[in-house]
């Protein structure tokens, strides 16, 4: 088990490879559809997001004697964020992505580039991700988004992940699609008789 | 009914979503432990599913939704044919409305013109109630809650098909099952199961594929040359390599279950539906009366 702590490094971020289980412990801010097209489009959000992780999720919170918990924070489907994610990554200057069912090729190769990596999550998890939030640290964009939408600033503790895109241009889904392929086509082969 | 009958009738459709959302039945929960222990140790696929395996322990524990995608809310009821239907698809939306406020439902139903989320989960579609009335003195209520990634993946063959090189023969919808898998990948949320239907229409071809996840996955296809395929098809998918969430391991599926619809002499179907391991459903004995007299799962 390899233990993250953001601000994520360049360098941490390079020496991961696809296959690498991770526990990641700090900072990661939400967002889903609707942060990321206001992304591209130039928006400026009000933190800072330099060596930061977003994570593709739309919690379910609650709020609780003045302060915000989490009750569900599992992933959603990643692809969706494919047209934009590349260019927040270099404009945001992003170490990390968490989502669930990985990225398209634009940003495996924004991530080779820039130094980059995607952890994917548990999808489905909810409870076991909502524990791993210690803290909702602030939310940007409630009004505006919506609560599911909005930017969530988490403190997380041992988040866990596998990374299936690496800095290094490799992608465990492509490896996992190739190699299935390969014995979907010898099944195939088989029963044509 | 009578009001008392009502009240009671609604707090059991309460009951039934609140237990289908929080917590995998006893079968559904068997098939994870057992993939999770075919696993090897310290993989990548033992990691994925024993963090699965917290997330049951945990929802369970917290009375909590297991996934926060709480899904399509799909009812089949069961209902003594002296009731009249509509006051039961009343009670059933009534306890949809209900279980959202509570929390055992997230607010998941959307206008698909304007976008807008309805907030209660009740509109045009949303619950889907397929109600039939029966001689017998109780009902039935099974309930599935079946989310969005697995849907997404559900496909629709027509046989022949030149890609895969599927004829119209149980060795052809073999071949659609596993290039069902194939092409989910981990995309699904796996360990998956999948549902599939042979023949029917478009339209009651998918129906037919989500109503074989009402069958225990425990069970054995009455038919022979079904059972056969459901076996062979589920031992080479998961020969396959792709894993839990498509990490890569040995427990790609955790069950097929396969029924036969007639179809037209012109069309041949094979329609599979997907579900994820957060496989949601339960269902229950009621009394007229109203009262949870046993649970189904
Ligand atoms: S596919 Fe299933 S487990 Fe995955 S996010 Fe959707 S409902 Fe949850």
């Amino acid at each position: 088990m390899i233990q993250l702590n953001t601000p994520l490094t360049e360098e941490s971020v390079r020496s991961l490879k696809v296959g690498d289980m991770v526990e990641l412990s700090g900072i990661i801010f939400t967002g889903r559809d609707a942060v990321h097209k206001w992304l591209y489009d130039g928006n400026t959000p009000p933190m800072d997001f330099r060596g930061g992780v977003i994570y593709h999720c739309g919690p379910v919170m609650l709020k609780k004697g003045g302060r915000w918990i989490s009750t569900a924070a599992g992933p959603t489907t990643s692809i969706r964020e494919e047209p934009y994610q590349a260019a927040i990554i270099e404009r945001l200057g992003l170490r990390a992505i968490i989502g669930k069912g990985g990225m398209g090729e634009k940003t495996r190769q924004a991530c080779q580039k820039l130094g980059c990596v995607y952890l994917h999550a548990i999808g489905g998890a909810a409870q076991v991700l909502a524990e791993a939030i210690q803290e909702v640290q602030g939310v940007f964009g409630y009004e505006e988004f919506g609560s599911p939408e909005a930017i969530w600033q988490l403190k997380v503790e041992r988040f866990p992940a596998v990374v299936t895109m690496d800095a290094h241009g490799n992608s465990l889904h492509k490896e996992i699609e190739s190699a299935s392929g390969r014995k979907l086509a010898e099944f195939q082969a088989q029963a044509r008789k | 009914m009578n009001t008392t009958q009502q009240k009671k009738l609604l707090e059991a459709f309460i009951e039934i979503i609140r237990k289908t959302s929080a917590e995998l039945p006893k079968d559904v929960l068997e098939a994870v432990q057992r993939g999770h222990r075919a696993e090897e140790k310290g993989s990548r696929a033992d990691y994925a599913l024993g963090i699965i395996e917290n997330n049951i322990g945990l929802a369970k524990a917290k009375s909590q939704p297991l996934c926060q995608d709480t899904g399509s809310i799909l009812f089949y009821i069961h209902y003594p044919r002296k009731l009249d239907h509509s006051e039961i698809a009343k009670l059933a939306r009534k306890g949809v409305i209900a279980a959202t406020k509570k929390g055992y439902l997230r607010q998941n139903s959307v206008d698909s013109i304007t976008g807008k989320n309805s907030g209660t989960n009740v509109g045009p579609g949303s619950p889907t109630l397929h109600l039939e009335p029966w001689a017998k003195d109780h009902f039935e209520i099974r309930l599935m809650l079946k989310g969005g990634g697995c849907e997404n993946v559900g496909i629709q063959y027509s046989l022949p098909e030149g890609r895969i090189g599927a004829g119209r023969d149980l060795a052809g919808v073999k071949k659609c099952i596993l290039d069902a898998a194939f092409q989910a990948q981990g995309k699904g949320c796996g360990p998956g199961i999948l549902g599939v239907a042979i023949g029917g229409d478009r339209a009651t071809g998918y129906l037919g594929s989500k109503e074989q996840f009402l069958r225990k996955l425990g069970d054995r296809n009455p038919d022979p040359l079904l059972a056969k395929l459901e076996d062979e098809a589920l031992a080479d998918a998961n020969q396959l390599g792709i894993g839990p969430m498509g990490f890569g391991g040995k427990t790609t599926l955790m069950g097929v279950k396969v029924g036969a619809l007639n179809r037209l002499p012109a069309s041949y179907f094979v329609s599979v539906s997907y579900m994820c391991w957060a496989f949601r459903r339960q269902g229950a004995v009621v009394t007229s009366k109203g009262e949870i007299k046993k649970w189904l799962y």
